[in-house]
């Protein structure tokens, strides 16, 4: 068996430009096209509000705005957070995935359920539990140690998925050319994670750019804050957009970083039959140790969310459970199931092109449907507020703002649900149901969608995962008297009313933990293990 | 096929339509829409109470004064808004100048009396809250608080106070500065409180941290001290509050306003439920509940725990001299916001 490092093409084919008219003759531009080309147009309208601001405020405001002491501020905050954040939440991520995937770690499947589990955790809540145990707990260092807690789920999965199909053959060469586990690991199997790390490091960075909720209740300012604050005192206006700029700028600038990482090595093996299954070290004596590091990250990041919402609920007595809780509920679960299943709608033909039609304007589409998604809520609700508000008036304050939001925010998560069924279901059967007289169209819906099931379902749990917690769009955009879970918790906690807001939180939770799974199945499958 | 598009389109639009029509047909006769920036508990109470004496069906929209203001005017003739009720009266300034709230009836007009209402007669007071400096007890006493709001920009008391700048609270505060200091001083004011001051994220959050002993004092308005210590005084027990007095802008007492937006399609059921707040029933919740905000309406008293208002002796300000979009523009150039 032999494995080499060396240069290939990733995974499209190269050549064939203009292929979204169809590799087969015949076959033209499909509806699917057309309605990738509509979802990428309206993820165009963030980027378009910021440059429209731009231009209408002119050159001399621009440059008032963002040449001032406090943008400067904020953006050292911003970068300090994320220089700060990533490398304890890489370390964190990678101790706990190679202790789930690679070693005899008693349960280790439960473990593993565990390091995702804090997803079910809004960062928000997570704040409002170290707010309450440590009330002084601010500023930066809390906002890193927060931060670290609630998104290193975020690295362990992808980096415990490649984890899980490395090759061990190129430690067992590693191990005969007389390198110790050690040397192993920093110089095998680290670099050939690099792909899961850098995955991992730019969801995070991007979760830092755009959270509100936890970094207010932290009090720390970032430029996410910062928007919001204007918002709150002008509704907008020139210093938010500025802002928003800014954090579009450096979104993007994550989004290219992430490119140039992937282009260059290759990190599939080459030759024939399969890899074998990495053998588990053994622990021995770190056995315990092990397992004692674990169930402190559990407590950390579980234990102390769980057992304060607790201490409030009992504090609070029956007096809390109050019938808004209900209707709260309901509400968030009508806007985040209209919201996923919106999502998965909206993101099913660009991932059908990605699979059926690869090519530089497949390309192109696919690159505004991801970076929409690393926009924060902020900016998309601000976009969103000031076109409807303008020039589309009858959609200002509906659910179907919230729900082009909602779309827009959470696209990249459908299509990584999306992508992976849907290229298992076989184009033969597509043709066939054609050659038997369905139109294209048709075919897709009928034959591929059904054997897409399950990509729906893994799509609709992570939209749904990401719609049921969502703040800032849902404050800024939702119809009038709309309560949803995380809106209600919001205000209740700025009024530091923190026993009343510990049911929503406590239903936020429990609600959404189920969909973790769904995550947690979903990354083992996409391995192939 | 090309030929789908048109079709896909439609069906797009037909469903966003849908959506949308859902709640523009029941706005016709729908219930009344509030813009509700006073605190939440404080209007539910009275949407409530209201609702039940008058059968009149209320919803909520909850956010800030400015962010409301500024909302207002980009709707324009198309606000879905009724009523707005704020904290604060530089929001209602902002609205009234853009030519968008209805002359009040003057029966609703003389529920307040003068001092609590503009002479436009476009809005009134439904509350009002006084500024205070809420301090630690355990590290200030008489003798070392400050004589006036306008001390705390003084090198002494760098790192040592707190307030929460982008709360409307804190920006109504200095918009009264503003009109009786004129520009240039509460400019320099700003740029001093930038150097001195911590920054909290709400008033209560600013009184939490004095109580814990994190800083020594905080600009707050009065009513958050008394609502905890109503409840558990968790949160103020070490805390005691310091009213400037003598006419000082530390001393200003802020109006809440109620207004009824000119395009209103309820003006019937606006109109009650202003009168309602304005007026006896909204009046005894101040007096009785627990949000410890000073009635105003007249011979109306406020709740017996609080310093009589005509103690305070608060400087004058013609609410409608208050230029909060000039403060908004004075706090970003200051970097607070």
């Amino acid at each position: 068996m032999s494995a080499v490092t060396s240069r290939v093409p990733g995974r499209r084919s190269p050549g064939g430009w203009w292929r979204l008219r169809g590799g087969d003759p015949g076959q033209r531009a499909s509806a699917m096209t057309w309605a990738a080309l509509l979802v990428a147009l309206l993820s165009l309208v963030p980027l378009g509000f910021v440059a429209w601001a731009a231009i209408h405020a002119g050159g001399p405001v621009v440059v008032a705005t963002l040449l001032r002491p406090r943008v400067l501020e904020l953006l050292v905050n911003t970068l300090l957070l994320e220089a700060l954040t990533l490398p304890p939440a890489i370390a964190l991520a990678l101790a706990t995935a190679w202790l789930t995937e690679r070693t005899d770690l008693p349960a280790a499947p439960a473990w593993a359920w565990l390091a995702v589990a804090p997803l079910a955790v809004p960062a928000f809540v997570q704040s409002y539990a170290w707010n309450t145990l440590a009330p002084g707990f601010h500023g930066l260092w809390a906002a890193v140690a927060v931060s670290v807690l609630s998104y290193y789920p975020f690295l362990y999965m992808p980096i415990a998925a490649q984890l899980r199909r490395l090759d061990p053959a190129l430690e067992d060469v590693a191990a005969s050319l007389g390198n110790g586990p050690w040397r192993r690991f920093h110089r095998v199997v680290l670099p050939q994670l690099r792909l899961g790390i850098g995955a991992g490091s730019i969801l995070v960075a991007l979760h830092l750019l755009s959270e509100y909720g936890l970094y207010a209740m932290i009090r720390f300012d970032t430029f996410t804050t910062a928007i919001m604050d204007q918002f709150q005192s002008s509704y907008g206006g020139p210093a938010a957009d500025m802002m928003s700029a800014v954090l579009v700028v450096m979104c993007l600038a994550l989004l290219f970083g992430d490119g140039l990482l992937r282009r260059n090595e290759r990190y599939a093996r080459l030759g024939p039959g399969s890899a074998r299954v990495a053998p588990r070290v053994r622990l021995g004596a770190w056995r315990w140790p092990s397992i004692a590091f674990l169930v402190l990250c559990a407590a950390l990041v579980l234990g102390v969310p769980a057992v304060i919402m607790g201490r409030w609920i009992v504090a609070g007595g029956t007096e809390i459970w109050r019938p808004e809780l209900v209707s709260a509920f309901w509400q968030t679960v009508a806007l985040s199931t209209a919201g996923a299943a919106a999502t998965t709608v909206a993101a099913f033909p660009m991932a059908w092109l990605c699979v059926r039609r690869p090519g530089w304007a497949q390309r192109v589409l696919e690159a505004c449907h991801l970076y929409v998604s690393s926009l924060p809520g902020v900016v998309v609700g601000l976009a969103l507020v000031a076109v409807t508000v303008r020039v589309a008036q009858p959609l200002y304050q509906t659910a179907a703002t919230v729900m082009v939001a909602y779309v827009l925010l959470f696209l990249s998560r459908a299509l990584a649900g999306l992508r992976p069924s849907l290229a298992q279901a076989p184009v033969e059967l597509e043709r066939a149901a054609q050659a038997l007289g369905r139109s294209p169209m048709r075919a897709t819906l009928e034959v591929t969608l059904r054997l897409a099931a399950p990509g729906v379902a893994a799509s609709f749990g992570l939209v749904a995962l990401g719609t049921a917690t969502e703040l800032t769009a849902t404050l800024m955009l939702a119809p009038n008297g709309t309560r949803t879970l995380a809106t209600a918790f919001w205000s209740l906690t700025s009024e530091l009313d923190y026993a009343a807001a510990a049911p929503y939180a406590a239903v936020m939770v429990i609600a959404t933990l189920p969909l973790t799974l769904i995550l947690h199945a979903q990354s083992r499958r996409m391995s192939g293990r | 096929m090309l030929r789908d598009f048109p079709r896909l389109v439609r069906g797009l639009v037909v469903a966003l339509a849908a959506f949308a029509a859902a709640p523009a047909v029941a706005q016709g006769n729908g219930p009344l829409v509030v813009y509700n920036a006073q605190h939440d508990t404080l209007t539910q109470a009275w949407v409530d109470a209201f609702t039940k004496e008058t059968g009149i069906k209320v919803v909520m929209r909850q956010g800030s004064d400015m962010q409301f203001a500024n909302q207002i005017v980009q709707e324009g003739a198309a606000s879905p808004a009724d009523v707005f009720l704020t904290e604060n009266s530089p929001a209602m300034a902002v609205v009234e100048r853009a030519g968008l709230f209805k002359p009040l009836s003057p029966e609703l007009l003389a529920l307040a009396p003068e001092q609590f209402r503009p002479s436009s007669g476009k809005w009134v007071g439904i509350a009002a809250r006084s500024t205070v400096f809420a301090y630690d007890k355990r590290k200030l006493n008489a003798d070392t608080l400050p004589k006036s709001i306008m001390d705390l920009a003084k090198p002494e008391w760098k790192g040592r106070w707190a307030a929460s700048p982008s709360g409307a609270d804190f920006q109504a505060i200095v918009s009264a500065m503003l009109a009786l200091k004129g520009e240039a001083a509460t400019r320099d004011w700003l740029v001093a409180m930038k150097q001195n001051s911590v920054a909290y994220r709400g008033n209560s959050t600013a009184m939490k941290a004095v109580n814990a002993g994190e800083i020594q004092g905080a600009v707050i308005y009065h009513y958050y001290w008394f609502g905890d210590q109503a409840k558990t005084g968790e949160n103020s027990g070490n805390v005691a509050l310091h009213y400037f007095r003598g006419q000082d802008p530390g001393a200003f007492v802020s109006i809440s306003g109620g207004g009824i937006l000119a395009s209103t399609k309820r003006p019937t059921e606006a109109e009650a439920f202003l009168r309602f707040v304005a007026g006896k029933g909204g009046q005894e919740i101040l007096r009785t509940g627990n949000a410890f905000e000073y009635a105003v309406g007249v011979g109306q008293a406020s709740h017996p725990k609080l310093v009589p208002l005509d103690d305070l002796q608060s400087p004058k300000v013609d609410p409608t001299k208050l230029d909060s979009p000039k403060v908004i523009e004075l706090m970003t150039a200051a970097g607070l916001l």
